[in-house]
């Protein structure tokens, strides 16, 4: 079991409120990724769910008991810190081996136990070894295997993946993703990376400012963002955003379209406009360009083998099926 | 011509560092040479360096005359004593202040050091008015701790810096795995803070080794140690310079082989935070 449910938890530092009140259940089971951009309080959030930090105002409640003040040790929660946080002075045996050694399992428990996520995490050969020996990326899944050992309620993950390169960072996600399909564990996985969020949650929490813009699954953000901040912030490359007499066309103070859904041409279109910088990503080509209805270039997303120079002329069509309209106060109009 | 200057300037370098070093080991040099003369010689004018008749004689009537074991048992009680029970207070005292700080922490600590430039004499009469009532003159106990009290700012202050260089999310991740507070500091702080630890330890026990105002004037007989040793063979009349330096040779001796076989940690917990 692993329902978690804040009830409006806020949280100040002195007198700085870097979590306004605020209200979220979490379900058994799923996976919810907190994004937002830096010092937007997503990690702060996370903490409080742990229980590092106390919350100033509000209950939450795992499981349906109240743990607002029970200490971290005993909320049955697991967590995977962005800087791992190893024991470096224990091998990789005794670091998976410790929360159960914490919880007082008798030796052969916790030999099995070790064994088991040694062999789901592909560390059985590295049990002897100390942190310090290891890769970044087998370091991540010793922190995982400490954390899966004892079986918690809900395990969090602190940005787990920033400090590993490109290539091993997919690897990972794939692994975490796969552990959650397998285990069935409730997830609560902070990053600043929509694209984590995006492929990795059942659910996702955007935030800003400590305030929660919008929650729901990937696909909702995606086709039906909340308003301007959450359009801007999932996908990417990053919606367009258009301001101005092009948006009161639509009867909008912002309008918004998706590099993916407008059509490039070289012969006619609504919109004028010229070539700036493209980028080719092989399969699909960004093109940056500047256009008569925006003071921002826009972006554009067209198939892999389209080639224009530097200054062409072209013209776009957004899609309407695709435009998103937002009021003056940057909220969605349907 | 770049390179001359910088190897000529390094020379220059190593002479002065070869001068400076040479200028503060001279007084321990001088005190072992002059426990191996006769008083006569010890106080020749003009002094003699090497080339004296070597005795041994100092040091046999320095252990004739006083019971050097047993100096030396007090010396080692006081000391190791004093340091055991300084760690114990202050490991629990630097963790809260390294990992809990509050807005007060900088202030504690630099009251805590500022205790340590009041002259101690200022405060021997009531220290000592509080031995007679706790009948603690002349015992081990009471030297223990007062050398414990003396010496724990330094503790608490080293114990700190060495704390802060540990990433607390290493604690918080004891504390997510179901590691009680005790658990925390016992199976996940002080083994990695254990280099830390070492050197206050050592440094530690060089202070309460040496430390000499408090153990001469709150010991008698009973609880003295080798600083009392040494004192004993300075006398207002007569030669004693040549036992003195016998009595000091012997007294530092068994600290200048501790320090000389952990210099290695000293220096690097000395200088910890320093260069990283």
């Amino acid at each position: 079991m692993g329902q978690i449910t804040l009830k409006q938890v806020s949280k100040s530092f002195g007198d700085v409120e870097v979590i306004p009140p605020l209200d979220l259940k979490i379900d058994d089971g799923e996976f919810v990724v907190f994004v937002g951009p830096s010092g937007c309080g997503k990690s702060t959030l996370l903490r409080l769910i742990a229980g590092l930090e106390d919350i100033s105002d509000g209950h939450i409640e795992i499981d349906g008991k109240d743990a607002t003040d029970v200490p971290p040790a005993k909320r049955g929660l697991a967590m995977v810190f962005q800087s791992y946080a190893l024991y470096p002075h224990m091998s990789v045996r005794k670091n998976i081996a410790f929360p159960l050694r914490m919880a007082k399992l008798d030796k052969a428990e916790q030999d099995r136990r070790v064994k088991q996520a040694a062999d789901v995490l592909n560390l059985t050969d590295y049990l002897e070894r100390r942190p310090g020996q290891l890769s970044g990326g087998q370091r991540q899944r010793v922190a995982i295997g400490r954390a899966i050992v004892r079986e918690p309620a809900a395990f969090l993950f602190d940005e787990p993946l920033s400090n590993l390169d490109a290539a091993l960072r997919v690897g990972m996600r794939l692994e975490i993703s796969e552990l959650h399909k397998r285990l069935d564990t409730t997830m609560i996985y902070v990053t600043h990376d929509q694209v984590e969020a995006m492929t990795m949650a059942d659910k996702i929490v955007v935030l800003q400012a400590g305030v929660i813009e919008q929650v729901g699954s990937p696909l909702e953000l995606y086709q039906r963002p909340r308003n301007t901040f959450v359009a801007g912030f999932i996908g990417s490359p990053k919606m367009n955003l258009i301001e101005g007499p092009e948006a009161s066309k639509h009867d909008a103070a912002t309008i918004g379209i998706r590099p993916e859904h407008i059509e490039l041409s070289q012969t006619d279109g609504p919109w004028k406009g010229t070539v700036g910088v493209s980028e080719h990503l092989g399969s699909d080509t960004f093109f940056h360009i500047q256009c008569n209805v925006s003071p921002e270039p826009l972006t554009v997303r067209a198939t892999g083998e389209l080639d224009l120079q530097y200054g062409a002329e072209v013209y776009l069509t957004p899609r309407p099926e695709h435009l998103h309209r937002f009021d003056r106060n940057g909220l969605r109009i349907d | 011509m770049a390179r001359a200057v910088t190897t000529q300037r390094k020379t220059i370098n190593t002479l002065v560092a070869w001068i400076i070093g040479l200028l503060i080991f001279f007084p321990i040099l001088w005190t072992v040479l002059t426990s191996f003369k006769t008083e006569a010689q010890a106080i020749n004018d003009p002094p003699l360096f090497l080339f004296f008749d070597w005795t041994l004689e100092n040091y046999s009537i320095v252990q004739e005359r006083s019971d050097y074991m047993r100096f030396l048992w007090n010396s080692v009680i006081i000391a190791g004593g004093s340091t055991v029970l300084g760690i114990i207070i202050a490991v629990p005292a630097a963790w809260s202040m390294a990992f809990v700080p509050s807005k007060r922490t900088k202030d504690i600590l630099l009251w805590m050091l500022s205790t340590k430039m009041l002259p101690a004499v200022g405060v021997l009469y009531p220290i000592y008015l509080l031995f007679i009532q706790f009948g603690l003159l002349d015992t081990r106990i009471g030297l223990t701790v007062v050398l414990m009290l003396i010496n724990l700012p330094i503790i608490v202050w080293m114990l700190y810096t060495y704390f802060k260089e540990i990433p607390g999310e290493i604690l918080e991740a004891a504390r997510m795995d179901g590691a009680s507070l005790r658990e925390e500091i016992l199976y996940v702080l002080t083994p990695m803070a254990i280099p830390g630890i070492a050197s206050t330890v050592l440094l530690n026990i060089i202070l309460a080794w040496n430390e000499a105002f408090w153990t001469l004037n709150l010991t008698a007989a009973q609880a003295a140690p080798l600083t009392a040793f040494i004192a004993s063979y300075s006398s207002p009349e007569g030669l004693f310079y040549a036992k003195l330096s016998a009595a000091s040779t012997m007294a530092i001796a068994p600290i200048l082989i501790l320090g000389w076989f952990s210099q290695k940690q000293l220096v690097r917990g000395l200088t910890f935070g320093a260069v990283k």
